[in-house]
This record gives structure tokens, C-alpha cells and sequence, in this order.
């Protein structure tokens, strides 16, 4: 039997909610998502809120870039990077990975994939 | 083939890893049985645990990596029983592992010198983390301490006892001097008063005779009648090799301990090895982390095949015991019929420095350096290799007087390529070149390709100069450029922008850059907007590119809340200001707390409660701080002339006019100031980026002086300045390090690393030899001119304002999982994992 992992969409708001090149934190039940947008690549990106290197709910608030085309983001706290695309730690330490979630885009409202 | 290793402490470690590098897999099957409860840590460091390392931090490679590795680890469980002729061991819990060679690395116990009492409570070795662990509960009651042991071990105690909050600690020495091993009686005196300046009390030349106390200590008894009363007490009196399973197993052992091994290091049964400081090679213990490396490489290489051999090791060390710098290397304590010294004796400074040079005149034989050893890698490398010294041998410790610049000496060009550079790792100067021109042209290039400066770090630098110069030898430009998005030097970077009159981050990097930008770049580029043009950092798109402490205009602390900080210039502050400060830390719960810039410091802040919390400041008159930016912080002073009976001139109104002129001024690292109304000096002048003191005809210019990890004093750039005199020359000073310093650079480090130095900066500020001074003067007016408060326009922009919530879909929610903790009435963060 093949198994599929079931999407719910959340809505999480507005395109213009989110600053261009940054990122805001989307509450879901009692759960924190840092959604970026990331303006310059024309792209979107969502991962768990806490950074695993210290547990502090500051990944939203990190500078985003890239790294030999990589996107990423950089804890605000230590500067720990994270692909935005993988959520693999890129700072060469094992502080632990990023959980990532798909973004969809419709009628410049932003959506996030949630696995039930 | 089946390799057991005994122990597994840095050096057993780094024997697993030698082995494994070399070795293809599957050719070796390992066993290493551990008697402590972690995998090998870094024990050299031992003292950082108390600066805030943890056990994790200290670790050489966590448990993944042996089971990457495929080594099989069993930890607290050593081993009590060899058998040689079955060739087997046994662990204490009864594993039985046989092996085609042992390797034993059992390293060494603290020597605990039989003095009545020493079983008391309160009495400790400092060997392990778990000992460490015991005195750090054991000192929260202490308030004197003493440390048995002068030596290396010993002062490295006593720091960690300090560490820990006991900051009355004598340190109990038996020998005339401290580290008796490595330096001599004048050298010693120059440390003991160093020491002592920082508060420890030393004690040469006794000999303690018991320890006082029913169950817990209280006191010490010396040899000479006399005693003292302490709370507890830490034995580092030196070490004791680990030979007890050797013996068992009737391998031969010297007559003070240690296994003897021969150039092999193998032991009187040539399928069993030892290494590290259980191995007596040439009736030699070695009681460093170096040679029991390169004795962990003799063993690994020949059981690859190879055939190497240890015979002998340079014993030289370089350390910074509580912030002093100590090294001896080669021969420190030449004979006269050997050679002849020439000493540097700066009672003044707290400087010692010997060199030992051979009859003739012409080599390096050893030396001892206190107070000041930057020149110890340059030293050792020319005792090491024979460089032939300079005609004027006493220029490598003075270095090359009159004119500046040269390098002082003998420079790295001149040492030959097999120079030993990294002890630690055995990398040679060669082995560095090499690497760069394979390419690796990065600190961390070279550190991943060779292992040079990752032990102790003590190479660092010289590698540092290592890789400048062969890539200047290429004929490559050498500059520090941003990261892979700008190939520029933030110099160059800052003078394009201003040319093609970018205002953006996005116009920076279209025009000037490529990719997309990162957290490299991002804020030293936006520093240069700011510096530039000194607009609203958070506008036109600019606030995704501030590092986060600027995008929310608040320093971002444990927990996720931040901190506020208004400006209260001069430290002047009406009773109404302080009443509107403790209303609103009341209302909003936050921590207050003074700060070292006479300001006040407000903690815990929601991110949400940031623009009301200013709403309310700013009502008051209060304006920004800056203290979340790379911009000028406070002007701190003296209450100066108009109250002070010393005072001079009115230190508080120059101070005020000095921070009201520069606030908001972004460069490339924080900017510090202070104004002393006298010599008293009482704001510490001298310890800012720029300092001001005055004499009894007008002020006096400090500039390039740092507090923090490097603290250095400022540099006097010029005397009896009329006020409007010396504004101009900060005007010009200031803009033209925020021209040229790179990225995170303080003044103190763009000074030391300028050519030319002190001399150069006078030349360009007060003789404009460049002519650029109006230039300079001009562009300060403009920032002056277009300064406003941010935190005013963030809190009048409902666009700004709308950025600093939590939830973007539920802006009137705070982080749930921020929790503080109370503490003396207030409040703080909670402790992070």
C-alpha cells in the first residue's frame, strides 16, 4: 500500500504581512513557524521557530542570504546557519537541524504545509 | 589487525584519531576502554569550564564519531587486569577483549604530597571535570582559598578558583619561585606582582606541615610556624603516571613512576605500547598535551608500517595564566660557560623578557618571556632552527628601534621551510605554504587542510602571517574582503557607495555585488548606508539587512526579550527622568540594572512592548541609546569642576556636548568616550575609543584606548586642546577610522594593525599630511546635522511600528515560551540549555 503524507494548508497571512528579504513568526496552535520571504530569489521559506543550538524562538528574526547559492538563515543569537531549503545546520557543528515546511503563494495570501 | 587502547584522554584519543586517518578502513579493529564517565575532553582547557564552557564544549569528538569511525568505546570502565600471554585484558566490569597490540594511555593522577590531613572535606585535586564539579559546589561557601602548587597547574588552579567567586586565594609554593620548571627567580618576581595585582596572594619558599579542621578545613599549618585560615583548599603539587596496571602486569616502571618505553615507545613486551604522560621515555615524563601527541603519531605511523621514532621533545611552552603571558622556551636557564644572556627587566610594565644567546653571539639558545610574549613563536622558531641572529641581538626583544614598522628581528621569510609552526599537530612551515598555494587561502582553509592551530591555538597568528605572506609572494593582493558576495574590502566597499550614491542594501549589492547577500555582509553594508547618509536604518527596505539588535532597535538578550537603553548623556539625569525610568520598568516588568556608561539598563522586554515602552520614554525626553548598534554608546564623566574640589574644567558639560554631537553615529564597531575633569582620571578615559582629559590649560585627546577581552590603553594624540580644537580633531578622527576599519574592527585594533601606527594617525589628523582633513570635518557636520532619534520615527511610522510583534497572525499575542526566573526581587531569564 503506498502511503501518502496528507498536506493541510494553514493560512498564515498576507504577503505583505511578511518584510521583503526577512521573515516573520507565524503562531500555529502552540506551535512557532518562522516564514521568510525571501524577495530577491522570488521564493518562500518556512522552518520551525526554535534554533536548536540554545532552543530560542528567534529564528524568524535572522538575517537570510545564501551561502555558493544555498539560501539560509542565521540565528540571530550565535549566528548558527540553517538552509533554508533543507534545514541542515551550515555551520560545520552538530547543533541539530531546522524542521522545514512547503510554502504556497495564492491571491497574495501565504499558505504553510502541515503534515497530519 | 585488533588495537586496544587503554584510556581515553587526549592523548588516547588522538591516537584513535591518528590511526584512523592513516588506516583504510576496516584494516584496524579498535577497542579503547575509558575510565571516565565522557569521551575524551580537552583537559589543557580545563580552567575555561569556569569562564562558561561546558563539558560538551571541552569534548574532542562526541560519541558519533566513534561509531563513525567504528571504534568500539566502553567508558567508565577501566581496565584492571592484562594478561600477557594470552594477550587479553579485563575490565573492572569483567569485558574481556583480546588484542594483537595494546596501546597504553593511562595518563597521569595528581601527586597528592603526604601532609596530615589531606583527606579532610573541602580539600581537592584538579584533575577532572568531575572534580571541578565539586568545587564549584564547594565554593559557593568558601570565601579564601589556597592552591598547593606554583606551577603551571597550580596558577591555572588558583584562576579557577577566582573564577568561582573566591577571590581572596593564596597560592602555597614550596620552591623560591613560581613555575620553577620554566622560568627563573626575576622572571618570577615580575609574575608574583603581577599576580598579586590582580588580587592573588603568593606565598614562596613554604612548606605546609598540615591541614587544620575537624571534618572540614579551616586552616593550614607551615613548616616555619605559621598559618592560615582557609575555606578550602585544591592540591595541584604536580602528577603521578598512571603505572599501577603496567606494574601488575610486570612491565618495567621507573623508580618515581612512569612506564619505560623505548624510541618506539614500546615497553619491555613489544606488543604493548604507552603514550602520554604514563610513558617514561630517556627517564623523562612528559607533562604536556604536544609530545604526547607526536608520541600517539610515532605509534600510529609504525603500526602502519612506517618507522619513526620520539626521541625527545622541546619542552617550550607558552601559556596566559589570568591574563599574563608567560613562555620559556629552548634552554631558559643557560649556564655561563654555555652561552650569555641578555635580560628586559620592566618593573614599570610587569615586563620580563631573558634571551640566552650562544658565546659567539650568533644563536638563539632559549629564553623566557613574562608580561609580554608575542614575540614567542618568532623566538622559539629562531632558537629552534639555528636562524643566525641579527647584529644586535637584544633588537628581537626590543624590536627595531627608531623609524617605525620593520618586523623587529628575524622574520617569518627567513625560517626554513621544515620550522616546525603548529607543536601541537607537528605542521611545518612548508606543510602551511603548501597549503596555500594548493589553494586553501583561508585561516579556515588551512586549519581544515593541515591541523595547524587547532590544539592550544598559540600558532594562530603566525600561520595568520604564514598565509598574508605567501599569497603576497604570488603576487596576489592581499585585502579582507566582505564574503562571497562582495569582493571588496569594506574601505573600498564605503568609498564606491558613496561614489555611485547608493542608499539601499539592494542597490549595493546590484550595483557592486553578487547573489543575494548574507549575514556577512549585510550589516557592515548597512553600516556604510548609515555612516554614508545617516537615514532611518530601518527604512526603505534597509531593515532586513540591520543585524538583528538594529532591526528591532534593541539588544536582543536570553529568552528572546530585549533590552532598552535610553540615552542619558554624560550620565546627567533629573529626579523626574529617573521617577518616568522606574515607572515604566514598573509597568512593563523589567530588570533594571546600572550600567559600566552610566546609564541605566532595562531588561526583559517583549518585542510587542518595545514602541510602547519608547512611546512613553520619549514623552519624557528621553531619546535612543544606541546600545544596540554599532554606533557611539555613552560619553561617561566625572562630575568635573562644578562640584569636585579637584576639578578643572566642567568635565559634564564637555561630555554632554561630546555625546550630543556624536549620538547616532554608526561606524564599523560600538564607539565608547569619556571626559575627566582631572588627572584623577576618574571616568577612565584612557580605556575608550576616544578620551578626554583636562589639564590645567584646556584638554587633553586620548584615542585607540579598548576595554573588553583585549583591554588596552589609549594612545595620547594631542595636549592642551582649546574645546573647539578638539572636537575638530574627534571630527576628523572619527571619520576617518569609520573610512577605513574593516568590518568589526575597535580603534584599538585599526591602530595596532595600521602602518605607521600612533605617529601616522597624528600625521593625518593634526598635520593633515593627506589633506583630506576638511573633507573629513565636512562629511561629520552632515551626519551631525541629519541626526534624528530612530526610535521617535519608529514609534510616529505605523509601518515600522507594525514589524515589532511576535505573531505575525496574532500581533496581540507575546511568545508563550518565554519564562523568567526571580531573583533578588526582581526578575531574570530563564537559564538556557
Amino acid at each position: 500500500m503506498i502511503q501518502e503524507n496528507v498536506l493541510t494548508w494553514f493560512l498564515a497571512c498576507r504577503t505583505t504581512d511578511v518584510p521583503d528579504n526577512g521573515g516573520v513568526c507565524v503562531k500555529y496552535h502552540d506551535d512557532q513557524i518562522a516564514l521568510f520571504n525571501f524577495s530577491r530569489r522570488g521564493e518562500w521559506y518556512a522552518t520551525q521557530n526554535m534554533c536548536p543550538h540554545r532552543m530560542q524562538m528567534a529564528i524568524s528574526r535572522g538575517m537570510i542570504g545564501t551561502q555558493n547559492s544555498e539560501p539560509k538563515v542565521a540565528c540571530p543569537f550565535h549566528k548558527k546557519t540553517f538552509s533554508l531549503s533543507t534545514g541542515k545546520c551550515l555551520s560545520g557543528d552538530d547543533c541539530g537541524d531546522l524542521k522545514t515546511y512547503p510554502v504556497k503563494i495564492e491571491n497574495d495570501l501565504v499558505y504553510i504545509g502541515i503534515e497530519e | 589487525m585488533k588495537i586496544v587502547v587503554i584510556g581515553n584522554g587526549m592523548v588516547g584519543y588522538k591516537f584513535c584519531e591518528k590511526l584512523t586517518a592513516k588506516a583504510q578502513s576496516g584494516q584496524f579493529e579498535i577497542v579503547v576502554f575509558g575510565e571516565e564517565i565522557r569521551p575524551a575532553y580537552d583537559r589543557v582547557h580545563l580552567s575555561e569550564y569556569f569562564a562558561g564552557k561546558t563539558a560538551e564544549d571541552l569534548t574532542m569528538a562526541g560519541l558519533d564519531w566513534y561509531e563513525e569511525k567504528n571504534i568500539k568505546l566502553y567508558l567508565g570502565d577501566p581496565i584492571s587486569y592484562i594478561d600477557r600471554e594470552q594477550k587479553t585484558v579485563r575490565s573492572h566490569h569483567g569485558i574481556t577483549e583480546s588484542y594483537d597490540y595494546l596501546i597504553l594511555a593511562t595518563g597521569s593522577a595528581a601527586f597528592v604530597p603526604p601532609i596530615p590531613g589531606v583527606e579532610k572535606e573541602g580539600v581537592f585535586i584538579y584533575r577532572t571535570i568531575e572534580d571541578l564539579e565539586l568545587m564549584t559546589a564547594y565554593a559557593k561557601k568558601a570565601k579564601t582559598g589556597a592552591v598547593i602548587g606554583g606551577g603551571l597547574l597550580g596558577l591555572e588552579a588558583a584562576k579557577a578558583m577566582i573564577d568561582l567567586g573566591v577571590t581572596n586565594t593564596h597560592v602555597i609554593e614550596f620552591a623560591p619561585r613560581l613555575m620553577p620548571r620554566q622560568i627563573d627567580e626575576a622572571g618570577s618576581n615580575i609574575l608574583k606582582a603581577k599576580l598579586e595585582s590582580l588580587g592573588l596572594s603568593i606565598h614562596t619558599s613554604k612548606n605546609t606541615s598540615g591541614i587544620l579542621g575537624d571534618q572540614f578545613i579551616n586552616g593550614m599549618q607551615f613548616s616555619d610556624d605559621t598559618k592560615l585560615d582557609v575555606d578550602m583548599l585544591v592540591i595541584s603539587a604536580g602528577i603521578k603516571p598512571r603505572d599501577e596496571l603496567a606494574k601488575l602486569a610486570g612491565l618495567e616502571t621507573g623508580h618515581r613512576g612512569g612506564i619505560v618505553v623505548n624510541d618506539k615507545l614500546a615497553t619491555a613486551d613489544q606488543f604493548i605500547f604507552a603514550i602520554g604522560e604514563c610513558a617514561l621515555h630517556g627517564g623523562m615524563i612528559y607533562g604536556l598535551v604536544a609530545p604526547g601527541y607526536e608520541m600517539a603519531e610515532v605509534v600510529a605511523a609504525n603500526l602502519m608500517g612506517g618507522d619513526k621514532s620520539f626521541t625527545g621533545f622541546d619542552m617550550s611552552t607558552k601559556l596566559k595564566l589570568i591574563g599574563v603571558d608567560v613562555a620559556s622556551f629552548g634552554d631558559p636557564f643557560v649556564s655561563h660557560t654555555e652561552g650569555r644572556s641578555i635580560v628586559l627587566e620592566d618593573s614599570m610594565k610587569g615586563v620580563y623578557k631573558r634571551i640566552n644567546i650562544s658565546n659567539d653571539g650568533k644563536y638563539l639558545l632559549g629564553g623566557i618571556l613574562v608580561g609580554d610574549a608575542d614575540a614567542y613563536n618568532m623566538l622559539l622558531q629562531t632558537s629552534k632552527n639555528k636562524v643566525v641572529l641579527p647584529p644586535n641581538p637584544e633588537d628581537v626583544i626590543l624590536g627595531a628601534r627608531g623609524g617605525s614598522g620593520g618586523e623587529g628581528g628575524a622574520g617569518i621569510t627567513s625560517l626554513p621551510d621544515d620550522a616546525l609552526i603548529c607543536s601541537c599537530e607537528s605542521v611545518s612551515k612548508g606543510d602551511i605554504c603548501q597549503a596555500v598555494c594548493d589553494g586553501n587561502e583561508t585561516m579556515d582553509a588551512v586549519k581544515k587542510c593541515t591541523k595547524a592551530g587547532t590544539g592550544c591555538g598559540g600558532c594562530v597568528p603566525m600561520v595568520k602571517d604564514l598565509i598574508t605572506h605567501t599569497l603576497k609572494s604570488q603576487g596576489k593582493y592581499v585585502r579582507n574582503v566582505l564574503c562571497e558576495h562582495f569582493n571588496y574590502s569594506r574601505q573600498e566597499l564605503y568609498d564606491l557607495v558613496k561614489v555611485h550614491k547608493l542608499m539601499t542594501f539592494d542597490e549595493v549589492l546590484n550595483k557592486l555585488g553578487t547573489g543575494d547577500g548574507c549575514e556577512l555582509c549585510k550589516p557592515p553594508v548597512a553600516s556604510i548606508l548609515a555612516s554614508l547618509w545617516n537615514e532611518m536604518i530601518l527604512a526603505k527596505g534597509n531593515d532586513t539587512a540591520q543585524d538583528s539588535n538594529d532591526r528591532f532597535l534593541a539588544n536582543i538578550q536570553k529568552g528572546g526579550t530585549y533590552s532598552v537603553v535610553p540615552r542619558i548623556p554624560g550620565g546627567e539625569i533629573t529626579p523626574e527622568k529617573l521617577i518616568v525610568i522606574g515607572e515604566v520598568a514598573r509597568k512593563y516588568n523589567l530588570y533594571t540594572k546600572i550600567t559600566g556608561g552610566q546609564r541605566i539598563d532595562l531588561f526583559g522586554a517583549h518585542v510587542s512592548d518595545l514602541p510602547a515602552i519608547w512611546s512613553e520614554l520619549i514623552a519624557a525626553g528621553f531619546e535612543s541609546g544606541h546600545a544596540y548598534g554599532k554606533a557611539l554608546r555613552t560619553v561617561k564623566s566625572c562630575v568635573g569642576s562644578t562640584w569636585c574640589r579637584f576639578g578643572l574644567h566642567d568635565s559634564v558639560s564637555f561630555a554632554i556636548r561630546i555625546e550630543e554631537r556624536y549620538r547616532g553615529l554608526r561606524a564599523p564597531h560600538k564607539l565608547k568616550s569619556a571626559v575627566s575633569g582631572c588627572i584623577r582620571e576618574c571616568a577612565e578615559a584612557q580605556s575608550k575609543d576616544f578620551g578626554i582629559i583636562a589639564t590645567e590649560k584646556g584638554w587633553n585627546l586620548y584615542v585607540c584606548g579598548n576595554g573588553g577581552s583585549k583591554p588596552q590603553h589609549a594612545l595620547l594624540l594631542a595636549t592642551d586642546l582649546d574645546s573647539e580644537t578638539c572636537i575638530k580633531y574627534i571630527d576628523r578622527f572619527l571619520m576617518f577610522y569609520i573610512k577605513t576599519a574593516d568590518p568589526l574592527t575597535r580603534t584599538a585594533t585599526w591602530l595596532n594593525k595600521m602602518e605607521g601606527g600612533i605617529d601616522y594617525l597624528k600625521n593625518v589628523v593634526i598635520n593633515d599630511s593627506l589633506g583630506i582633513a576638511g573633507q573629513l570635518e565636512a562629511e561629520m557636520q552632515l551626519l551631525v546635522d541629519n541626526y534624528k532619534c530612530e526610535w521617535k520615527e519608529a514609534v510616529e511610522n505605523p509601518e515600522i511600528r507594525k514589524r515589532f510583534s511576535h505573531f505575525v497572525n496574532a500581533p496581540e499575542v507575546k511568545d508563550p515560551s518565554i519564562t523568567f526566573e526571580p531573583m533578588r526581587e526582581q526578575k531574570k531569564a530563564k537559564e538556557w540549555k
